[in-house]
């Protein structure tokens, strides 16, 4: 008879799904062991965002306060609304004598950005790269443009030019 | 007749006015009483709610309002009060407007007749069980007027659904009930509870009072509207259900009154089956007011099985709504009835 089969299976699958559910409450409830919840702004000295974050574009520097960027503009091109703006120029070389382009500016306007990551992908030199910064907000407009590239730094030497 | 604190009240009132004012006085003082018991249930279900939801799903819950969130819901209920009443222009004014009364009215008759402890009962009459049935049937109207004035769509169907869901399942919380008093014997709350001193009637009745106990715990889901049995809200498919035009204090009356419905049929459980305000096994039975610290303790309880089936079971279609009671709840209860008889006429109750 399908009919009693039916009221005792329904009524175990029915005691199968509370034993699960009733596991994770008394669980969180003693232990709040595997609580998901994160308690911002409690948690911001330990807070750390996945590698997969994207916060904003940086560019990278080394200790010498060195970058990559050669201001080639492959990334200003790829950017599908115009929120990078490389501003080069050229100088000529003592020791090889040659006329090379340097890196001035590199303008990031992170209000415009929809992080869609183009201009990381088009970068050649692996220059800039997504930051984990979360902390975007900002009472004026203007704070949001950026320059990437820290006052004083050059070039790793012999990358080019 | 038990001396309660009302009767209490009722004679300290004579000593200083006449009969009939003192009865108009009492009948207010009352009334204001159990509107504040009313008001304060809903707020602490509603965070008991919000707590324990959060639990399950590996979450906190409010927790940053006062002492583990307690003041969360008052300070939603303060925006709620601060809120703007709108509503459409084609509804049914008249029935708008009073729709959520009906359901605070009947939650409240209901409240009146709980039995909180030995001393605490507003309204004990000899027809109490079937009083509550009653009552709680016209709370429904409240939600039908509701689907039905508001001239929108998802409210209408709501409301529709509560007719099919409510007419369906009182039937069956109304049997379980019956199997309950016929081993009971009488009708009246106090009695119900001062027959179970020498034993709860879930015991007593055994195995037909637990199978009446499990169909009134899935049948009193669904005439609470609670999930898996909220065809009548279902979120994803109704916008809101039958409130879905109400806003501000006249949505939150519904809100309340939900919860105080969930409050109500849990104390009915409590009530028929597991001995009321009675201690277990009379270890306090001879402490004034201890009965209040049971009750609430055995109803939370009760209400924690139904959060934790809100929060495991998805919600039913229509047809399986049916299914479920015409073909499998109200046979079963129907035999369960004749056993039960059976049972308390062979004198085989423990
Ligand atoms: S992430 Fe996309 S939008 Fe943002 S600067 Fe790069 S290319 Fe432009
Ligand atoms: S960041 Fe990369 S792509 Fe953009 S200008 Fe510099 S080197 Fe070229």
């Amino acid at each position: 008879m399908s009919y009693f089969s039916d009221i005792i299976n329904g009524t175990k699958t029915l005691l199968t799904g509370m034993r699960i559910t009733g596991k994770y409450f008394f669980v969180n409830l003693f232990t709040r062991k595997d609580v998901i919840t994160r308690q911002y702004p409690d948690n911001i000295d330990t807070l750390k965002m996945f590698d997969r974050y994207r916060g904003e574009v940086i560019m990278l520097h080394n200790e010498n306060n060195e970058h990559k960027c050669d201001a080639c503009t492959l990334c200003e091109k790829a950017c599908p609304n115009g929120s990078i703006e490389v501003i080069g120029d050229k100088k000529i070389n003592p020791e090889t004598g040659k006329n090379v382009r340097f890196l001035v500016k590199h303008i990031y306007h992170l209000e415009m950005c929809t992080m869609c990551g183009l201009c990381i992908e088009a970068c050649p030199q692996n220059a800039i790269a997504w930051g984990q910064n979360y902390h975007n907000t900002a009472y004026d407009r203007s704070k949001l443009t950026k320059v990437l590239n820290k006052p004083g730094s050059k070039i790793v030497p012999g990358l080019k030019g | 007749m038990i001396l309660n604190i009302f009767t209490d009240i009722h004679n300290k009132l004579l000593e200083h006015m006449s009969g009939g004012a003192a009865h108009i006085t009492e009948l207010i003082l009352i009334a204001a009483a159990y509107l504040g018991i009313f008001a304060i249930l809903g707020l602490l279900l509603v965070w008991l709610e919000r707590r324990v939801a959060g639990f399950f799903q590996l979450r906190l819950g409010p927790n940053r309002v006062g002492p583990f969130g307690l003041f969360q819901t008052i300070a939603d209920a303060l925006k709620l009060v601060s809120k703007e009443l709108t509503g459409t222009v084609k509804a049914d004014s008249m029935l708008y407007r009073t729709a959520p009364y009906f359901v605070i009215t009947t939650a409240l008759m209901a409240l009146s007749l709980i039995p909180f402890s030995h001393e605490i009962q507003a309204f004990d009459i000899n027809i109490g069980v079937f009083f509550l049935i009653s009552v709680s049937s016209v709370g429904v109207l409240g939600i039908f007027l509701a689907g039905w004035a508001s001239n929108n769509k998802y409210s209408l169907i709501g409301g529709m659904r509560t007719g099919i869901q409510m007419i369906s399942y009182e039937l069956s919380v109304g049997m379980a009930i019956v199997t309950m008093t016929v081993l009971a014997g009488t009708l009246q709350i106090s009695e119900i509870i001062e027959i179970q001193k020498d034993g709860w009637l879930i015991w007593k009745g055994h195995i037909p009072a637990i199978i009446a106990f499990m169909i009134f715990m899935i049948a009193g889901t669904a005439e609470s509207n609670r999930t898996p049995f909220d065809l009548v809200e279902a979120e994803s498919e109704l916008g809101a259900g039958f409130h879905t035009e109400y806003s501000g204090m006249n949505f939150a009356y519904y809100f309340l009154a939900e919860f105080v419905n969930m409050f109500i049929i849990a104390s009915v459980a409590v009530i028929l089956f597991f001995g009321g305000w009675l201690s277990p096994f009379g270890i306090t039975d001879t402490i004034p007011f201890a009965g209040l610290f049971w009750f609430t303790v055995k109803v939370i309880g009760v209400i924690f099985i139904f959060m934790w089936f809100r929060w495991t079971f998805p919600r039913f279609r229509i047809d399986q709504l049916l299914t479920l009671e015409w073909k499998y709840l109200l046979p079963v209860n129907m035999v369960n009835i004749v056993l039960m008889a059976l049972i308390v006429w062979l004198g085989l109750t423990l």
